[in-house]
């Protein structure tokens, strides 16, 4: 292998490589390793003071009030991750496989699932919010038009329904996801394969359970994980649809609304401290590559190479 | 239908058959049904005033009732932040995949020392979730001079998309044969003459599935300009809707045509170019 000079052809990998690298190391590098380190400071504004060791760990873990916030917030982050996990990659492996039979009418279904995909988080919350409005909302004017008045709420209003009609409209946005996922995985097992388990069995149940499901596991490592990031990456929806604190009374408080919270500020408490805010980002970036990498592993082992 | 296909519904009976497959395009009209009607409730509503929004959510509009429309293009500065939204996607994409080609060509076409090494650098970023880092990133844009700058976004746009697009572009450009590159070495050409004329035409393919996983996460993101953009003429069209949602709480009409003309020009082209855009998407998460 030919050594990097900084001659000729030398020169010229590096006029292609260094441009792309540096925007990389200065943008994406750099601000994750520098986050970590600014966890370990105390923070005036934005005036970097003493190095304080652990102590905003410790803070955020287990003083109060931010340790019943962060568990409050994390609490949250695991219920909309299990949630999602059956409300949009279970029915995206139902619509995929419904899809799969290439039933008349297939390609619009398709394009109709993914449609949601592509709209912004900010058009879609806004809707669902309009839509759920108590009194002039969609949702509870249907329930009235269909004979079930008793069972229109306030659906953002109150802390016992808030959370789900959040997951309720992150399920609806992205579900054409997953769903057009686990359909690649279908069309890719192979027909002989299809062919053979038509020979031994006439139980869809058994075809789904001992042969497309274990075949899809590629597409399902891939969607789980990614639903487990984003799940605790959650952000934007709360964020429009319940607002900065998660109301009402810290019903949708999630990690991403807690943290954007402590590091910026809000109009409510206006303190904002980076200190906190890091040692946060720290402790959520850590559990999410943690377990994103078990997951990933044991994901793995169950794939069968076909 | 094939010999297999026949034999299987024989064996299964064409009533058990049709009930299934039945059972399975009722799930999907169903499905579609839930996708579609929201959006097109939020159309219909743009064109309605607030009584017929409350008292018809469901029925036909007037079509050439666009007083909601006239208002939005009139009294808001919604025609800015689709233009900033415009400029800011559009400087990105462009960045992303001038520098993604550069990067992805020299670790395909050439061995170098530590080609596999920048590989790995830039797939590293694959999965990292840059939002947790938005603390020195903010540090950073200011201490750089870009807060309340559009270079901030298109910066840190154009480092997100770096790894997914030297990631999709370097297997790619992998595939393509020697032959004519060797040829026109042969001949003299010069690398960059090699690169620009003979192998730049023909990754265009894989340039569309990377420009496309890259475009619809840029053009829809809100996180970054909340934090790096403060100036109401700066602000993207997600930033920008927020605002003017904030402003006519109480007009759902104009709430209702916002979001219809926010939402309009990326259904438009989904619709225009759904294989492509599903493809492209999910190409990350299908291998």
């Amino acid at each position: 292998m030919p050594q990097l000079r900084l001659t000729g052809r030398g020169l010229w990998i590096t006029v292609l490589i260094a441009p792309p690298l540096a925007f990389v190391a200065l943008f994406i590098v750099y601000p994750i390793v520098a986050a970590f380190a600014y966890a370990f400071y105390d923070w005036q504004g934005l005036m970097r003071g003493d190095f304080v060791g652990l102590a905003n760990f410790h803070q955020v873990l287990f003083v109060e009030p931010y340790a019943s916030w962060t568990r409050n917030a994390f609490t949250h982050n695991i219920i909309v991750f299990f949630a999602l996990m059956v409300l949009q990659n279970g029915a995206g492996f139902i619509l995929a496989y419904a899809l799969w039979r290439e039933l008349p009418g297939a390609r619009f279904h398709r394009v109709a699932v993914f449609l949601p995909v592509v709209l912004s988080t900010i058009i879609v919350g806004y809707l669902w919010k309009l839509f759920l409005h108590p009194l002039f909302g969609v949702v509870n004017q249907s329930l009235k038009a269909i004979g079930l008045p008793f069972l229109a709420q306030p659906w953002l209003g109150q802390d016992s329904t808030a959370l789900w009609a959040l997951i309720f409209a992150n399920a609806w946005h992205m579900v054409g996801f997953p769903t057009l996922v686990f359909l690649a995985g279908m069309q890719r097992i192979p027909t002989e394969i299809l062919d053979a388990v038509r020979m031994e069995t006439e139980s869809e149940w058994v075809k789904i359970t001992k042969v497309v499901w274990p075949l899809v596991a590629p597409s399902a490592t891939v969607v789980f994980v990614l639903l487990f990031v984003g799940a605790f990456n959650w952000f934007e929806l709360p964020y429009i649809m319940a607002g900065l604190d998660g109301s009402p009374y810290g019903s949708t408080d999630v990690l991403g609304l807690y943290f954007y919270r402590t590091a910026f500020g809000n109009v409510s408490a206006g303190q904002q401290d980076f200190g906190l805010g890091s040692a946060l980002a720290v402790l959520i970036f850590v559990f999410i590559a943690a377990v994103a990498s078990v997951i990933t592993v044991r994901l793995r082992a169950r794939e069968i190479q076909i | 239908m094939t010999a297999a296909a026949e034999t299987y519904y024989e064996k299964r009976g064409l009533i058990g058959t049709l009930g299934r497959d039945g059972l399975l395009q009722i799930i999907l009209v169903a499905n579609t049904f839930i996708m579609l009607a929201p959006i097109v409730i939020m159309v219909f509503s743009a064109f309605k005033t607030n009584m017929e929004i409350f008292q018809s959510p469901f029925s036909l509009p007037d079509f050439t009732n666009v007083a909601n429309f006239m208002k939005i293009w009139t009294q808001t500065n919604f025609l800015r932040y689709l233009a900033n939204s415009f400029v800011v996607t559009g400087a990105s994409m462009v960045c992303i995949l001038t520098l993604g080609t550069m990067a992805a060509y020299a670790i395909a076409r050439y061995e170098f020392f530590g080609a596999g090494f920048i590989l790995m650098f830039f797939l590293a970023g694959l999965t990292l979730p840059l939002k947790l880092a938005i603390i020195p990133l903010f540090m950073l844009m200011r201490d750089l001079g870009i807060l309340n700058n559009q270079l901030s976004l298109i910066a840190v746009y154009t480092a997100m998309g770096l790894p997914t697009t030297v990631f999709i572009m370097t297997g790619f450009i992998r595939t393509l044969p020697s032959e004519l590159e060797d040829a026109a070495r042969m001949d003299g050409a010069s690398e960059a003459r090699i690169m620009w004329s003979i192998m730049l035409p023909l990754v265009r393919p894989a340039m569309v599935i990377a420009g496309i996983q890259n475009v619809v996460p840029i053009w829809n993101d809100f996180f970054f300009p909340l934090v790096f953009i403060q100036n109401d003429n700066l602000k993207t069209l997600p930033q920008g809707l927020t605002t003017f949602m904030g402003e006519y709480t109480t007009d759902w009409g104009v709430l209702f045509s916002g979001l219809t003309l926010s939402a309009a020009p990326i259904i438009i082209i989904y619709i225009l170019l759904s294989r492509q855009f599903i493809n492209g998407m999910t190409s990350g998460a299908v291998k």
